[in-house]
């Protein structure tokens, strides 16, 4: 579903002197339908960097991240952006760490907005939106707040209902339990085995390591970039 | 008369104006510039109108002035009788038998005919000055049509009235293509405009522009579909000739504040009146 | 890949400075571009040449109204102008400067539609109160006058007027720029919502980094009348290329 090779990514801050980070060499990945991938490695590996240039967050200096979108491979790298807009509404999900919303907009439209994105009605995209939250432990009375003022927990799962209200062919995931509870992790471990059932490929960062024993076909471990310079 | 050219005016001057003329009347609603003269009365007395029949009057033209339809106001007789000492024409107050009228503020109840050419006075030849300060700006709108502003205006009217609180200069749209000013005739006499045989002529002399509307042009009053254009006129007779079709003037006749309602046109009331005195004879 | 505007190596200079240097760019159907950049980084002037405003003094630029693609200098004014007045739309940083403050709101929304040919008093009411709903103005206000509208009422108010005709263009200048914090996200929000359910094209000029994250599908960054990185939003944003983009970024404070 998701097959990557050869990837290089350094980034260059030019408001640091130009410093150079090279951050990935050469990292190849491919994960099939209904298969999870967890990525392993010590912090500042480059696992975010990966999970990020999978989705066309980072772009890549070199190789090629092939996604099977509708029945032909595309490769993200060199996709032209309303490919990718295309490629992200319909097949590629990613749940990030963080809840990044439109202020003022309730939980329940921001979890719906996906559904909609596809095409659903609004109606029927709000039911789906309310029974995922509903399901996520997102009580109904609170559907259509805003989610400024959530809890970091409570946003979280707000975010992963906003990813896991439609299904994915492919599925990246970046620490999608890090902030939960015992109760809402085995949710979303449910979730995420459910996920791979129905076909989705799925990439995931976890730092847990019984979420990601219960989730993960392989690992896939990544190690920092060394330079002749830094060794 | 000694000391001046016929008509007041010289001949180049006449002949700008004539050019004028024609491409006003090639190009119907359409503002043309003119190099307006001094004349020897204010601006607002009819400069406009009077430079036009001045370059357009010949020896044989019969002139009838009309100031709100009346013959007899100092500003339609002082007209008339200065085309009679400067151009030595025949005058009358008879809508019938002039050759060329120019009026202030009216069009005559007579129906026009096509050997006849009407010249209007106009004070403020833009319709579309009160929603657009900036002339350029205007004559932009004009050349792209782009009149939305002005039904903005009459929409506004009915919102605050129920209806278009213009009761005279009401806009037409002149052939389909330019928004004009039927100077400020009331609307009861826009439809007048439509189809006339008679040539119509507009002056404005302090504003310098003329514009015309050819006999048998289109000329369409704006409204809307479901508030049509339905010119007012008072729900009176006239209390002279008893016309109960004509224009009306409201006049306050003594100090106890009684009123009558009377012909604005004094030539067809008067008219009326001798047809139904050779009718009772 | 169904193109609407394209612009073709765009120069214009203002006296010695460069404010639009070799600026090419394309704008998809229902795509939302956003031009940000600092001032006087001819993001405004490539936004008023691309919307007709402005004549470039090289370069083409190029609509396509479904019957290929025409360069604007050859359409002539009055063509353009039909475009501005139905098909395209503007919405300016200070509404007070785009609506008419002593006639109504209905009549604000009614012109475009007027100047379009609409001459049915009613239905141009029906129409003027569905947007006005449409926009979060209390319907009842139909028939008030703007000058009495809170910034934000009238922003949404340029807004219903604008998008009355149904536009499939629309080019915003700073079009939450003018307002209050807590009043932005309420337009922002509305302005997303409408685009996305009309299928808008957007071209919008920003300065805020946070406006384009939240609307657009791909950024330009401007410096100096040249685009110096675009791309996808999130790309450009979360790994920017160039020194000066990177500048721009660092430069916003967290939300």
């Amino acid at each position: 579903m998701i097959e990557a090779t050869g990837l290089d990514k350094t980034f260059i801050l030019h408001l640091q002197g130009s410093a150079r980070l090279e951050v990935l060499r050469n990292a190849c990945l491919t994960v099939s339908a209904g298969e999870c991938v967890a990525l392993s490695g010590p912090s500042g590996a480059g696992k975010t960097t990966l999970l990020r240039s999978l989705y066309g967050n980072y772009l890549v200096d070199r190789g090629e991240i092939l996604v099977r979108h509708q029945d032909t491979m595309v490769d993200l790298v060199t996709a032209p952006a309303e490919t990718i807009i295309d490629i992200r509404r319909a097949t590629l999900g990613y749940v990030s760490q963080f809840l990044r919303a439109m202020p003022r907009v309730p939980v329940i439209d921001i979890v719906a907005e996906t559904a909609r994105d596809r095409g659903a009605a609004a109606a029927t995209a709000r039911e789906h939106a309310a029974a995922m939250l509903s399901h996520l432990g997102i009580a109904p009375r609170l559907h259509h707040l805003p989610p400024a003022t959530f809890s970091g927990g409570e946003q979280q799962r707000v975010n992963l209902a906003r990813s896991f209200v439609c299904p994915w062919p492919v599925l990246l995931l970046d620490e999608p339990t890090a902030s939960l509870d015992a109760a809402n992790r085995d949710i979303v471990v449910r979730l995420i085995n459910a996920a791979k059932q129905s076909g989705s490929a799925v990439v995931g960062i976890f730092h847990d390591a019984a979420v990601r024993d219960r989730v993960a076909d392989r690992v896939l471990h990544i190690d920092p970039v060394t330079t002749p310079e830094l060794a | 008369m000694q000391g001046y050219n016929f008509a007041y005016l010289d001949e180049q001057t006449k002949r700008m104006i004539r050019r004028a003329v024609l491409k006003a009347v090639a190009i119907p609603g359409h503002q043309v510039p003119f190099a307006s003269r001094e004349m020897p009365l204010p601006y607002g007395w009819g400069t406009g109108g009077i430079q036009l029949t001045a370059a357009l009057i010949g020896p044989d033209d019969v002139l009838k002035v009309i100031d709100q339809g009346a013959d007899d106001t100092t500003n339609a007789v002082s007209i008339r009788s200065f085309f009679a000492r400067v151009a030595g024409v025949r005058t009358t107050t008879r809508t019938t038998e002039a050759s060329l009228i120019q009026t202030r503020h009216r069009i005559p109840e007579t129906p026009l005919r096509a050997d006849q050419i009407i010249i209007y006075q106009v004070p403020m030849p833009d319709p579309l000055y009160r929603l657009e300060p900036s002339r350029p700006v205007a004559r932009r709108l004009h050349a792209m049509v782009d009149y939305g502003a002005m039904h903005v205006k009459l929409y506004e009217d009915i919102t605050r009235f129920g209806r278009v609180a213009v009761s005279y200069d009401h806009p037409v749209m002149v052939n389909q293509r330019y928004l004009m000013s039927p100077s400020p005739i009331p609307a009861f006499d826009n439809p007048k405009l439509h189809r006339s045989p008679a040539l119509q002529l507009f002056g404005a002399g302090r504003e310098k522009r003329i514009y015309a509307v050819p006999p048998f042009t289109s000329v369409v009053s704006l409204d809307f579909e479901d508030h049509e254009f339905n010119p007012q006129r008072a729900p009176q007779t006239c209390a002279l000739c008893g016309s109960t079709t004509s224009y009306l003037d409201e006049m306050v006749i003594d100090d106890q504040g009684g009123r009558m309602f009377a012909c604005s046109d004094t030539d067809f009331c008067e008219q009326q009146r001798q047809a139904q005195h050779d009718h009772a004879a | 890949m169904i193109t609407l505007l394209e612009a073709h190596a765009l120069h214009h200079r203002f006296g010695r400075t460069a404010a639009l240097d070799d600026v090419s760019l394309t704008l998809r159907r229902h795509e939302i571009l956003a031009i940000v950049g600092e001032s006087g980084s001819g993001k405004t002037t490539l936004l008023n040449a691309l919307s007709g405003r402005l004549t470039p003094q090289r370069g083409d630029i190029l609509y396509d109204d479904g019957g290929g693609p025409r360069a604007l200098a050859s359409c002539g004014e009055v063509v353009l102008r039909k475009l501005q007045r139905a098909r395209w739309g503007y919405i300016a940083q200070d509404p007070r400067s785009a609506l008419r403050l002593d006639i109504s709101a209905g009549g604000n929304i009614g012109e475009r539609l007027m100047a379009s040919g609409a001459r049915h008093y009613g239905d141009i009411r029906a129409i003027a109160t569905h947007w006005l709903e449409a926009v979060e103005i209390d319907p009842a206000r139909l028939d008030d006058l703007p000058r009495y509208f809170s910034g934000g009422m009238l922003q949404r108010l340029q807004i219903a007027a604008t998008l009355v005709t149904a536009p499939e263009l629309v080019f915003m200048d700073e079009p939450t720029g003018g307002l209050d914090v807590s009043v932005q996200a309420r337009i922002l929000d509305l302005i997303r919502s409408l685009v996305r359910r009309l299928g808008l094209a957007v071209v919008l000029v920003t300065h805020d980094i946070g406006v384009a994250r939240l609307l657009a599908d791909r950024l330009i960054v401007m410096r100096h009348g040249r685009i110096v990185e675009s791309g996808l939003t999130d790309q450009v944003l979360d790994d920017p290329h160039d020194e000066y983009t990177q500048l721009l970024v660092a430069s916003v404070l967290p939300a």
